[in-house]
């Protein structure tokens, strides 16, 4: 009984110090005080900002190259090597805004990936609860099957799912690949959700059950407040996996739901070399991921980590 | 942690169970199906037991690109896991910098697969792209569609530039849960930069690193669209990785049963390394 009592205090006392140091944007005096112990590090820290600098160009570089095609009119790209656009031009932009066959491929893109984030997220709640809380017959087992699946190669599952999905009908509609993508998404949004539940001391559930909330009502009116950032974090990771995944989303449609990401690779290939488009198109799909990364900025690190530090 | 005992929890898992086995199970069943027969059209097969297992396994064109891509995925896991803690550990701990970090090195992740692959070819082509115009200025030679020692270099710089920021957030999360106190002590002790580094960050960077490790040895082990859309598995076959192999033989060749029984061992491979990382993951919460 004591070790058990013993354990639970350590782990609030863990709690405890993870709220004093993992928000970035921490006080001031705490900043000061670690700045002075970083001090200790001698005279390199005062170039260790090199790193994370020249770290950071190196990601910016082909992203700005990316942004300096785009601008460029095709004959200049063509035309030879230049670090900025002479001739700077929104053509590019212009024609992927005005033309339905691209700006369909952005609404199908954002349909598939945000059914597929509420399903996933919706779904995984639930059972990432029961993982944190309960132990039941076949748990361990069960948690690894979820896991394998976030493991398999979509290469292996391209075929099948194109039979799959045609023999239900579901071909070339968003639900198809919103349903194909909960394939990894459901395993990594159970694992995430289960490491930031098991933060949550448990006494809490007890409390809301002895003072007789129902478990429904105690999970959304209790629970769920106290993990929304991991609720948060797990969204977020559901909209990126589901956004950056082309092969099956490719696999799975043809013309009425085709992702961007593959409207992008086929006008490539048949209006000619058009580097301009394909340049403006990709920078077009940096934007969502840039904005929702601006949401999660805070737990970003944390997220990443599975919700467990 | 102390679980209560209930299979009442089942009713919570039950519709992740459902949908994970829809998109898991009969797809396999498909494969499986598959990798026993053989078919000459009109829908008509044959049982062939093994014979398909025997002739991947036999086939030097599966060796060759397996031995690709375990020398694919060592090279990057090489360079991304001590690069990645690297720049975690010359990170700010706090300030205003920290949030632009964090964003900027995370946008690389967040970009669709093909179009990484669409942008590194346009950074990369020896006469307009940046890298390619530098490395060819310096005077060395460079077309990564036609040497296949570019073509290496730049599929393995592009997973460099896409990926090592995963190793970075992983390293620094870990980083940041270690309070002050820890610093202070070494300090007093008089401890120096490395004994520091070897006897408080790495202990407490070890989970962290361990999901860091196998995600980047899963994911550079299924690697597909992005060397596709950059090399196309060339130039030959010079970077034609499993999963590209794969879908050539699955989608290009038609040869179903050959691509069906590939799938199930590369499949059972993953699945070994998965139980590894499981096993891994397990042990190293149960001693943290």
């Amino acid at each position: 009984m004591t070790s058990v009592k013993e354990g639970l205090g350590d782990k609030r006392g863990d709690v405890l110090m993870r709220e004093q140091t993992t928000p970035p944007a921490a006080s001031n005096a705490a900043g000061l005080q670690s700045a002075s112990v970083m001090s200790g590090r001698g005279r390199e820290a005062r170039f260790l900002w090199l790193v994370p600098t020249v770290y950071i160009i190196f990601l910016m570089l082909p992203i700005y190259w990316l942004l300096n095609m785009s601008f460029k009119t095709t004959n200049e790209i063509l035309g030879g090597f230049s670090l900025w656009p002479r001739s700077f031009t929104v053509a590019s932009y212009v024609e992927i805004l005005t033309n339905p066959v691209w700006y369909n491929g952005y609404i199908s893109s954002i349909s598939y990936v945000f059914i597929n984030t509420a399903i996933s997220v919706s779904v995984a709640l639930p059972a990432a609860y029961a993982f944190s809380r309960y132990r039941f017959l076949g748990d361990k087992h069960l948690f690894f099957w979820l896991l394998t699946n976030r493991m398999a190669p979509p290469a292996v599952f391209a075929l099948p799912f194109y039979q799959l999905y045609s023999a239900i009908n579901l071909f070339d509609t968003p639900w198809a690949v919103a349903l194909a993508h909960c394939l990894f998404n459901i395993p990594l949004a159970v694992w995430i959700l289960e490491g930031f539940m098991s933060g949550v001391p448990k006494e809490i559930d007890e409390t809301a059950f002895i003072d007789g909330y129902s478990w429904p009502r105690f999970f959304v009116k209790i629970f769920m407040p106290l993990i929304a950032s991991g609720i948060g974090v797990t969204a977020f990771f559901c909209f990126m996996f589901s956004w950056v995944e082309l092969l099956l989303a490719k696999t799975l449609t043809s013309v009425a739901a085709k992702p961007i990401a593959a409207v992008m690779t086929r006008t490539a290939s048949t209006s000619g070399y058009e580097l301009g488009l394909l340049a403006a198109a990709g920078v077009l799909t940096i934007v969502p991921g840039a904005i929702v990364i601006w949401f999660v900025r805070n737990y970003i690190a944390k997220g990443f980590a599975l919700g467990r530090v | 942690m102390d679980k209560t005992w209930n299979n009442k929890a089942w009713f919570m898992v039950l519709p992740v169970l459902v949908l994970v086995a829809f998109n898991a199970i009969i797809p396999l069943m498909t494969v499986v199906n598959y990798s026993v027969q053989e078919t000459f059209g009109n829908n008509l097969f044959f049982f062939e037991g093994v014979k398909w297992f025997q002739e991947v396994l036999n086939s030097p064109r599966f060796h060759a690109s397996l031995l690709r891509q375990v020398a694919f995925t060592g090279l990057i896991l090489l360079i991304e896991v001590p690069l990645g803690v690297a720049v975690a550990l010359a990170m700010p701990r706090s300030g205003p910098w920290v949030a632009v970090c964090l964003v900027l090195m995370s946008l690389p992740l967040l970009i669709p697969w093909n179009v990484v692959g669409a942008m590194w070819n346009i950074f990369a082509l020896p006469d307009i792209g940046l890298l390619g115009y530098v490395i060819n200025a310096m005077g060395i030679s460079y077309n990564f569609t036609s040497q296949p020692l570019s073509a290496w270099f730049t599929v393995v710089l592009m997973d460099v530039w896409h990926w090592t920021s995963l190793v970075v957030l992983l390293a620094y999360a870990g980083l940041v849960s270690i309070p002050d106190a820890y610093y202070q002590a070494a300090k007093i002790d008089g401890a120096s930069r490395w004994s520091v580094f070897r006897f408080i960050q790495l202990p407490k960077m070890k989970r962290v690193l361990t999901i860091a490790v196998l995600l980047r040895f899963m994911d550079s082990f299924m690697v597909y669209t992005e060397p596709f859309v950059l090399t196309g598995g060339g130039p030959g076959n010079a970077t034609t990785f499993l999963s590209i192999d794969l879908v050539k033989a699955a989608l290009g060749e038609f040869n179903l049963g050959i691509a069906a029984a590939m799938s199930i061992i590369y499949f059972l491979m993953t699945l070994l390394m998965s139980w590894l990382f499981y096993t891994l993951m397990t042990q190293s919460e149960a001693e943290g």
